[in-house]
């Protein structure tokens, strides 16, 4: 019972702790308008290269906009309570781990879906992009995956924050490879064989493609494959975060660094 | 002289602590070469040859945009977090001339950002580096940064007014690349942007490089940086005279 609390109510204080209380003023801007130019611009320099059409940067910067709150937030649910000094204290509760970690993630892959869904509604009132209603359930289905692996990601990258000082630098440094690897603007095949492998093993690869054959028609039986591959990947993210979370736990008492700023 | 010592010493200073600083290694360098290297493999993938030192100079100069618009946009703030900030406005120069370095030493950081977007083109994308007119490049850079520099002060001046200065800058970093035409061409853009395009000193910087590097006459955009950076210059004095008698009057200089 206790873990059942702290992973909803410890989740929801933490995600409303990260934006300062959640206020309009930070939230609008940072979660909903960056994405919203985000889209545009990419958009616009696939035009001006003549490279894909609208919807070919719609869906996969839509997709991708779910990465930001999960990879950003995880790592500064971690980063934020060291620098609030509050780490310590946290890490000396009996807390059940699991509970307090994933009760973090799960409104991170909850914000993740709403800003994706943002995302592709700006881009069909702005873009030359539809997307029927018939499709709409699948999309999202494949946008919670996505967003939920992306979340497993950020976790794997705050559980490096328990020993690096600057996970923020961390941070905004895969959220860019992301941007680079997973084929968000750059059609996969464009890309060289070594970052199509590197691709594969990272989330939103499969995610955005699904997405993109959904889009162009394809039903989510036809996706199936690409949907179970970005949540195993999803998964095999999350234990291996779970798994550095308790080693550096463990190596932070030791070392006595978990206060170090 | 003592300005100029002032000056020189604050931009100096500025410059030193942003490099230390990890943030602003992935705005001025990584996240650049990685904009570049999408914007270079889109180019390459797409159907417009003959485009990659123009996307080297974007590029490089949206690196320029991101320190300005991160580093002046938080310029006041970051000195009331630490502290310094009553000490900024109590010394005997006016603020503007404390502030003013820092905003330059930001543009200056950008310089990283082009050197990096254009060394890794020449390294990995075989983005030929052969200038058309190298005397006005020279001039051109400079010019760039000093305007865009100007352009911070104005941020600085302003931003400090919104109480949430980062979640500013973190909307207007990708709409600032967009309306100056930096990956693309603004003809593509809807003409009511192009006003906005025409105050943005990132506009004609880039325009300015270009037309340096690539081919053309960039006179007309240099001078167009320079009246531009003249008149942030007047705007940013106005505005930090307006945030600083405001700050005092309500006893709001130390606040976070």
């Amino acid at each position: 019972m206790n873990s059942f609390r702290v992973f909803f109510v410890g989740g929801y204080l933490a995600y409303r702790a990260l934006f300062t209380w959640l206020r309009p003023s930070i939230y609008v801007p940072t979660m909903l308008g960056g994405p919203v130019f985000q889209i545009l611009f990419f958009a616009y320099i696939g035009r001006y290269a003549n490279l894909r059409n609208d919807e070919f940067f719609v869906v996969g910067n839509a997709v991708q906009a779910s990465a930001l709150a999960g990879i950003f937030g995880m790592a500064m649910t971690i980063g934020g309570e060291r620098w609030t000094q509050t780490l310590s204290p946290l890490l000396a509760t009996p807390a059940n781990r699991i509970a307090l970690f994933l009760g973090r993630a799960l409104p991170l892959v909850a914000n993740g879906v709403l800003v994706s869904a943002f995302g592709f509604a700006v881009g069909w009132a702005l873009l030359d992009f539809e997307l029927s209603a018939g499709e709409i359930p699948a999309i999202a289905l494949v946008v919670v995956v996505s967003s939920f692996a992306c979340t497993a990601l950020g976790l794997m990258t705050g559980a490096v924050g328990l020993r690096a000082r600057d996970v923020f630098f961390l941070a905004n440094l895969v959220a860019l490879l992301l941007l680079l690897f997973c084929g968000v603007n750059v059609p996969l095949d464009s890309l060289p064989d070594w970052m199509q492998t590197v691709a594969k093993g990272l989330p939103l690869t499969h995610g955005i493609q699904a997405a993109r054959e959904i889009a162009a028609g394809a039903s989510l039986a036809d996706v199936s494959g690409l949907v179970l591959t970005e949540a195993a990947i999803g998964l095999v993210y999350a234990l291996v975060a779970y798994v550095l979370l308790r080693f550096f736990e463990a190596d932070g008492r030791r070392r006595a660094t978990l206060e170090t700023i | 002289m003592r300005l100029a010592r002032l000056l020189y010493v604050g931009w100096a200073f500025n410059l030193k602590s942003l490099t230390l600083s990890g943030f602003f290694i992935i705005v001025s360098i990584i996240s650049p070469v990685i904009f570049a290297s999408i914007a270079y493999l889109m180019f390459r993938a797409g159907a417009r040859p003959g485009s990659l030192l123009f996307v080297a100079i974007g590029a490089g100069m949206m690196g320029i945009w991101s320190s300005v618009l991160f580093g002046g946009g938080g310029a006041i703030a970051w000195q009331r977090w630490q502290g310094t900030l009553e000490y900024c406005i109590a010394v005997p120069p006016p603020f503007i001339w404390v502030v003013l370095p820092l905003t330059i030493a930001t543009a200056t950081i950008g310089l990283y950002s082009l050197t990096a977007t254009l060394v890794w083109g020449w390294l990995f994308f075989d983005v030929p580096f052969e200038l058309a007119h190298p005397a006005w490049f020279a001039v051109a850079l400079p010019v760039s940064v000093l305007a865009l520099g100007l352009l911070g002060l104005v941020l600085a001046s302003t931003f400090v007014l919104y109480r949430h200065a980062n979640a500013l800058s973190n909307l207007l970093e990708y709409p600032i690349w967009l309306v100056t035409g930096l990956l693309t061409g603004l003809a593509l853009l809807p003409g009511w942007t192009r006003p906005l395009s025409w105050v943005l000193a990132p506009t004609w910087g880039v325009k300015a490089l270009r037309e340096a590097a690539i081919g053309g006459d960039p006179a007309f955009a240099v001078a167009m940086c320079l009246v531009l950076g003249a008149a942030y210059l007047v705007i940013g004095h106005f505005c930090l005279g307006y945030f600083e008698r405001l700050a005092r009057e309500k006893a709001t200089l130390t606040l976070a």
